[in-house]
């Protein structure tokens, strides 16, 4: 009997197994101009909910240097935050695709022949997931890049941390 | 039958013995050391393991009390006397080992190198106090032979680990720290380098080219590394040329010389000249250059290199313009 327990236990935990989809690939010549913004809703859904995608986005977002104007996690800049879900130009991913394939008036500029389509909705599914507008369940746990400081967790919140000090 | 078949997996672990990328090979001071050190145990090691075969063989077929207390008292001091004595001498062997490795090449200036490991290929960069003799290049390792080279270990994203097996030891590469590794090649070749810690999707395809070559060769190939891209005088590789620029290839790749310069990618200044493409993923070819740019993706899924779209005759250009950077 507990046996039969155990047995039925593990192969619940084999559900777990299945990994979520990553799709690498994209056809850029279907895409056509300004970077496919005209996709399909079911396309559009696969970037700003996979968690890939998201994390692909996060990469370019520091390697195309947006952190420079909207700061490094969105907080805004000389250009604006992320932290809010309604934008001048729109906040769907088709509207931020937009903005980033032609740029915007007063400072955006066109990443129309710097970046692929396929870059561009990764990095549309990033910039707004900052903003809570992606499920919360894609976001990663934890920030790629380093940090001085300890987990909130692991503060003590009576003895604040000197300079230098890890908490 | 059954046994010629178990033997096959042992026959092809002894193929790893050979080749360019093998602790064997001992061509440079390090895995000499380590060779030499690892022949040293294999010698107490294989003693022992011997002796304690014949114990058992005479336990098992001898009689009883043989001999009485007093062989057997005297045999056991000669094993722990063995054991003993043993230990003593490999553990005096690997110190003075570890210390003479430690000190290898201190006399010579090094030749200074920072290597930047990122997901999932290697940058090079070649130190110097002159910044305009400084050399940026990816994927591929030149060094003088008998000179001692200095590598500065940094990784961009996770955790590395830089491995020539030829030429030395293993080091990982820490994001937010750095590392460093003394190797001194003691024997002109061409060797394999390959990343050591499971960094990600395309680890395995994560290596890079070492050859290490007489000082002269190597001095005219940093001079040739030191010069920017030649300007394109085939219409074909300037309308690549054309292209590259104005499209997403310049935004990550930098080309000395010209208007890309982009540092997330590799350094493309000479890509011509390398043995191989995408980390030691693929030799270097016309047909393999053009898959590569093609569909990277086909080829090394995950990689941050995404599929430019393209028409064929683009893409033909665009190889053409890199085929003619040597």
């Amino acid at each position: 009997m507990r046996a039969g327990i155990v047995f039925l236990f593990g192969l619940a935990l084999l559900a777990g197994c299945r990994r979520s989809d990553r799709s690498m690939t994209s056809d850029p010549h279907a895409e056509g101009g300004s970077g496919g913004a005209n996709r399909s809703a079911a396309q559009q859904g696969d970037y700003s909910t996979s968690a890939y995608q998201v994390s692909e986005g996060a990469r370019l977002y520091s390697w195309m240097n947006c952190a420079g104007c909207h700061g490094p996690h969105g907080g805004g800049g000389m250009g604006p935050s992320f932290m809010d879900a309604e934008w001048r130009y729109g906040s769907s991913m088709s509207d931020v695709v937009r903005t980033i394939d032609g740029g915007r008036p007063n400072g955006m500029p066109a990443f129309h022949d710097r970046l692929t389509g396929q870059q561009m909705w990764q990095l549309a599914a990033y910039v707004r997931s900052l903003s809570g507008l992606a499920p919360t369940d894609i976001l990663s746990g934890r920030a790629e890049q380093m940090s001085g400081k300890a987990p909130f967790t692991q503060r003590n919140p009576d003895k604040p941390a000197k300079p230098g000090e890890p908490y | 039958m059954r046994r010629p078949l178990s033997l096959a997996p042992v026959l092809l672990l002894l193929s790893g013995c050979a080749g360019v990328q093998s602790m064997s090979e001992g061509a440079g001071f390090g895995s000499q050391q380590f060779n030499h050190l690892m022949l040293l145990f294999l010698v107490v090691t294989g003693i022992s393991y011997a002796l304690v075969l014949v114990f058992l063989t005479v336990a098992v077929a001898g009689r009883r009390n043989e001999g009485g207390e007093a062989r057997l008292r005297s045999l056991l001091i000669g094993w722990v006397g063995f054991i003993l004595i043993g230990l003593v001498l490999l553990t005096v062997a690997s110190f003075f080992s570890d210390r003479r490795e430690a000190r290898a090449g201190a006399e010579q200036e090094p030749l200074k190198v920072t290597v930047s490991a990122n997901q999932w290929w290697w940058s090079i960069e070649y130190q110097n106090d002159d910044p305009s003799r400084i050399v940026h290049t990816a994927n591929e390792l030149h060094l003088p032979v008998g000179r001692p080279v200095q590598l500065n270990l940094v990784s961009g994203d996770v955790i590395h680990s830089l491995w020539i097996p030829a030429l030395a030891g293993k080091q990982d590469l820490i994001p937010g720290r750095e590392n460093d590794l003394r190797i001194v090649p003691t024997r002109i070749g061409h060797y394999r380098g390959q990343c050591a810690e499971f960094c990600g999707l395309q680890h395995a395809h994560m290596a890079f080219d070492v050859t290490v070559e007489s000082p002269q060769n190597f001095a005219a190939w940093y001079a040739a590394q030191q010069q920017p891209a030649p300007e394109p005088t085939d219409p074909r590789a300037k309308a690549g040329h054309d292209w590259f620029m104005s499209h997403a290839c310049a935004n990550c790749h930098s080309i000395a010389g010209t208007p890309a310069g982009g540092v997330t990618a590799p350094d493309l200044t000479h890509v011509a000249s390398r043995q191989t493409i995408a980390a030691g993923t693929l030799p270097m070819s016309r047909g393999n250059l053009r898959g590569w740019i093609a569909n990277p993706q086909g080829v090394k899924p995950g990689a941050h290199m995404p599929a430019v779209g393209m028409t064929a005759d683009e893409l033909d250009a665009v190889a053409s313009y890199l085929e003619t950077l040597k």
